[in-house]
């Protein structure tokens, strides 16, 4: 049973007798500060005072007031499809294709907001917000009702579904959805006044859909530790069995899972074009939906957790493009540090059930 | 950790003409938490049947493990034919001549006796070569099997059968063996026994696992008993008395529990009506026309071997798996429920005890109190409005720690931590507080030490008395005619008639556990 994994002859990795409390928040901890180490290499190594270029991607951004709201702008979009990733992980259910049902949440609210061009009513705004949630909605019931009718692998299918999403998306600004004004760029009208999430703060792109990022962590807080539901979808994550046994549904929970994410996903989508963008493009996500896997992970799988790493993703987004401009890093940096960033965690999370002990004082511990 | 290393040497061991072939000393084994092995000294002769004794986590999984090269002792030495060796891994103790036959077999269903033999054979023969060599083997020892049958097609007895010859083709000096009768009716255990012997007047050691004691009397020569990890005794069981070899075992005096006399009121809580259900799993057991019934107050136990339908029929009278079939079957107080969810049953007032504790009937990774509301939530006022009352469920935990005497550091322990005893008092007074109408327990007392065993049981036996009807469904036949009051037995997924405890007999469950009737 302890032999499970040895490395060095005198060291051992023991199993822990309960999860550590600490070494849960201290594992992403000791990852971050080991790909920062990571990056002071890889930087020497492309030639760079690597303490300049760690200055100009990690503290820089952070130095401005436009700086801080580009990073919440970018935060956003992870935070939200994050916490709802990660309420599906916890119940074992992994829904990969966010990017999908944010690529829906996009066209579902995005459509309704061209429909709307014309219509002068503040009511066009939650209208598109709701379409916008239904949309992604829509596409995680789709591998949910594969998965619970036909027992079809949902990473597979909501992965597939992601690419539909966004070849549908292509189509409709390559061809019905596009500006007729638009010299034949592949873009929608720009929304109207009535259709776009009000801004926060002037001459930023802070808009309310950050709050909307803050009042989902807290209401899936809640949903996660004071709830029945939150208790059933831990139940069903951790032991299936023992959920069937105490008699959860299993399938109302995957599908109740998949809507979760789906849901939330779309709203990231059409609050990323409603309060972002401004209007349809070809692409509307730099990878939003996949990298809010790693948020999820890095958050622990923990609403306030994901909130967290929701910051710390979009920092590197935002240091990433700030380290191109001023001191000519490669774009591919940005991908590289938060690939780092990932393996370091999973690296670490081995100590949060494992100690590392040294064979020699073991034995004399045995010997008390 | 016990500081009681005492040897107390009783009877005659000591035969100076023969050199020991396995002499342990000192062997010493942690693992986090618990010290496994605690400078346990042991020494077995040629020829000798010697039995390790000790109650579930005394430690003698983890001493044979250890003989077996499984595991490697943090501490002692290991004299094998008077030299001195370490071993690395169960290849080189087969090749020394150490033969294990394991509690859970080993065996691939889908293929042939002989083909079983061949996968496990270290000296890669040919299926020709083996087959005759099995013929041999079995008919000089008394193990008739066809090497052609397929397994999923044999019996416990038979399966037990394969993994003793794959050792004996080995040619094994020292023959070890785990628990070998817990799967076998009395009848099987008895044709076992005469093999053994064959087997250790030809010269094989034998090392004997078990914590049944009348079966090391008849059988062993010697006994090693283990309490705690540590050795308490060696003696001769043969000149000792089951009762004060348990003494040693358990180290305090045992208590027998009284069953109460029924009264023989009428009140059908339960009825199964010719139940019939094809098992999901290729190689499990469908039941067939099951019928039986359980009055207000009365324990009826189910007694068979492992594998006859038992998980099959838990989980149809669970909700877990629900029949298909047009017209009921189970019926509880008198309510046809064969198309209920568990989640229905249970609010008719029914409780379940599953089989398996870890990922059945409790989440080692969630707190106590987690697993306190696991099947509670629908009841007690625990969950209003679909938010969780904390202070309730505390009150809950509490309650179920203090009135069954679990042991614990505080409700919010991963349950993963607690022993088997207290894991199962906590299990069962979880479903025990819901105060149910009807409880359903699959191996009560299964790898329970047995302070917590007796309570178990009279915990069971109180609260049929309070008028609940109960169902056990258990491979201890001890158990079963302690405190059951009617015995019926389950054998290819069929159930005999119940028979009264009273004019019951082992002899008559036995054979009906081994598929014959007494006429």
């Amino acid at each position: 049973m302890s032999q499970i994994f040895q490395f060095f002859p005198k060291f051992v990795l023991e199993p822990r007798l309960e999860v550590s409390g600490k070494w849960v928040i201290l594992s992403p901890i000791i990852a971050i500060i080991l790909t920062l180490f990571s990056g002071v290499i890889i930087f020497s190594l492309l030639g760079k005072d690597p303490f300049l270029a760690l200055y100009t991607f990690f503290v820089q951004p952070l130095t401005t007031m436009f700086g801080i709201t580009e990073l919440l702008v970018k935060a956003t979009p992870l935070v939200l499809i994050g916490v709802g990733l990660a309420i599906g992980f916890k119940a074992n259910v992994w829904n990969i294709g966010a990017e999908g049902q944010f690529t829906m949440g996009a066209v579902f609210g995005g459509g309704t907001a061209l429909l709307c061009q014309h219509t002068e009513s503040i009511l066009v705004l939650p209208l598109v917000l709701v379409l916008g949630t239904l949309g992604g909605l829509f596409w995680g019931a789709i591998p949910a009702f594969l998965k619970t009718r036909f027992n079809a692998n949902e990473i597979l299918t909501s992965l597939m579904l992601s690419y539909v999403a966004v070849l549908c998306l292509s189509y409709l600004v390559h061809g019905p959805w596009r500006d007729p004004a638009g010299f034949n760029f592949p873009e929608s009208q720009i929304f109207s006044d009535y259709a776009m999430l009000p801004i926060l703060i002037e001459n930023s792109r802070l808009n309310l859909g950050t709050m909307f990022a803050i009042l989902v962590v807290l209401v899936a807080w809640i949903l996660m530790t004071r709830t029945i539901i939150g208790f059933q979808l831990r139940v069903v994550g951790l032991a299936p069995t023992a959920a069937q046994y105490a008699g959860f549904k299993q399938s109302g929970l995957i599908w109740l899972s998949f809507l979760i994410s789906g849901g939330l996903a779309g709203l990231a989508g059409i609050a990323e074009v409603s309060g972002t963008i401004g209007q349809l493009l070809p692409s509307v996500s730099p990878g939003y939906g996949f990298t809010a896997i790693i948020v999820a992970f890095l958050g622990r799988l923990h609403p306030v957790g994901v909130l967290f790493a929701g910051l710390i993703m979009a920092l590197s987004y935002i240091g990433g493009e700030n380290a191109q401009i001023e001191i000519g890093l490669p774009a591919a940096v940005t991908g590289l540090f938060q690939g780092i960033l990932l393996f370091f965690l999973l690296a670490c999370d081995v100590l949060v059930r494992y100690r590392l002990s040294h064979r020699s004082v073991l034995a004399s511990e045995r010997r008390e | 950790m016990s500081q009681n290393k005492a040897k107390s040497k009783t009877g005659q061991l000591d035969e100076p003409e023969l050199a020991p072939l396995l002499k342990l000393s000192g062997i010493t084994k942690s693992f986090p938490g618990i010290l496994a092995n605690d400078a346990i000294d042991l020494t077995v002769k040629q020829g000798e049947i010697h039995a390790l004794l000790g109650e579930n986590g005394a430690g003698k999984s983890t001493l044979v493990k250890i003989i077996y090269g499984l595991l490697k002792p943090d501490a002692g030495t290991f004299e094998w034919e008077e030299v001195v060796l370490s071993l690395s891994n169960p290849a080189q103790a087969r090749s020394l001549g150490i033969g294990m036959v394991f509690q859970h077999f080993s065996l691939f269903e889908a293929l042939t006796v002989c083909e079983n033999i061949a996968i496990a054979d270290d000296q890669k023969l040919n299926l020709k070569t083996i087959a005759l060599r099995i013929k041999e083997v079995s008919d000089k020892y008394g193990l008739p099997i066809d090497p052609d049958r397929y397994v999923h097609s044999l019996s416990v007895g038979e399966k037990q059968r394969i993994e003793i010859l794959r050792c004996l083709l080995q040619k094994p000096k020292l023959l070890i063996l785990d628990e070998p009768t817990s799967v076998l009716t009395p009848q099987e255990a008895l044709n076992l026994f005469a093999t053994l012997e064959n087997l250790a007047s030809s010269g094989c050691a034998i090392l004997y696992i078990s914590h049944k004691l009348a079966e090391v009397k008849s059988l062993c020569g010697t006994a090693t008993i283990l309490r705690n990890g540590a050795v308490v005794a060696t003696c001769n069981p043969k000149l000792e008395t089951a009762k004060t070899m348990a003494e040693l075992m358990i180290g305090a005096k045992l208590h027998n529990i009284k069953r109460p006399k029924k009264s023989g009121s009428h009140d059908n809580r339960v009825q199964i009506n010719k139940l019939n259900l094809k098992s999901n799993d290729p190689f499990g057991m469908d039941l067939e026309n099951i019928s039986f019934d359980i009055q207000k107050g009365e324990v009826v136990g189910i007694a068979g071997v492992a594998g006859n339908g038992q998980t099959e029929l838990m989980a149809a009278l669970s909700g877990e798996v629900i029949q298909t079939g047009s017209h009921e079957t189970i019926f509880f107080d008198g309510v046809g429920v064969s198309t209920m969810r568990v989640a229905e049953r249970r609010a008719m007032g029914a409780g379940f005890v599953p089989e398996e504790r870890y990922g059945h009937a409790a989440i080692k990774e969630m707190s106590l109190k987690d697993n306190a509301l696991l099947t509670t939530s629908q009841k007690l006022n625990l969950i209003k409005k679909g938010f969780l009352q904390s202070n309730e469920i505390c009150d809950l935990t509490h309650k179920i720690i203090s009135d069954f005497d679990v042991r614990t550091t505080g409700l919010e322990m991963e349950t993963g931590n607690l022993s088997g005893g207290n894991l199962q008092k906590f299990i069962l007074g979880r479903e025990i507080l819901q105060n149910p109408r009807i409880l359903i327990v699959s191996q009560p007392t299964w790898g329970v030490d047995a302070g917590a065993a007796v309570f178990l049981r009279k915990s069971l036996l109180d609260l049929a008395a309070r008028g609940c009807a109960i169902l056990i469904i258990s491979q201890d036949l001890d158990e079963i005619f302690e405190i059951c009051d009617r015995i019926a037995v389950l054998y290819q997924g069929t159930l005999s008639p119940l028979i009264n405890t009273e004019s019951a007999s082992v002899d008559q469950i036995g054979l009906l556990m081994g598929g014959k009737t007494t006429e």
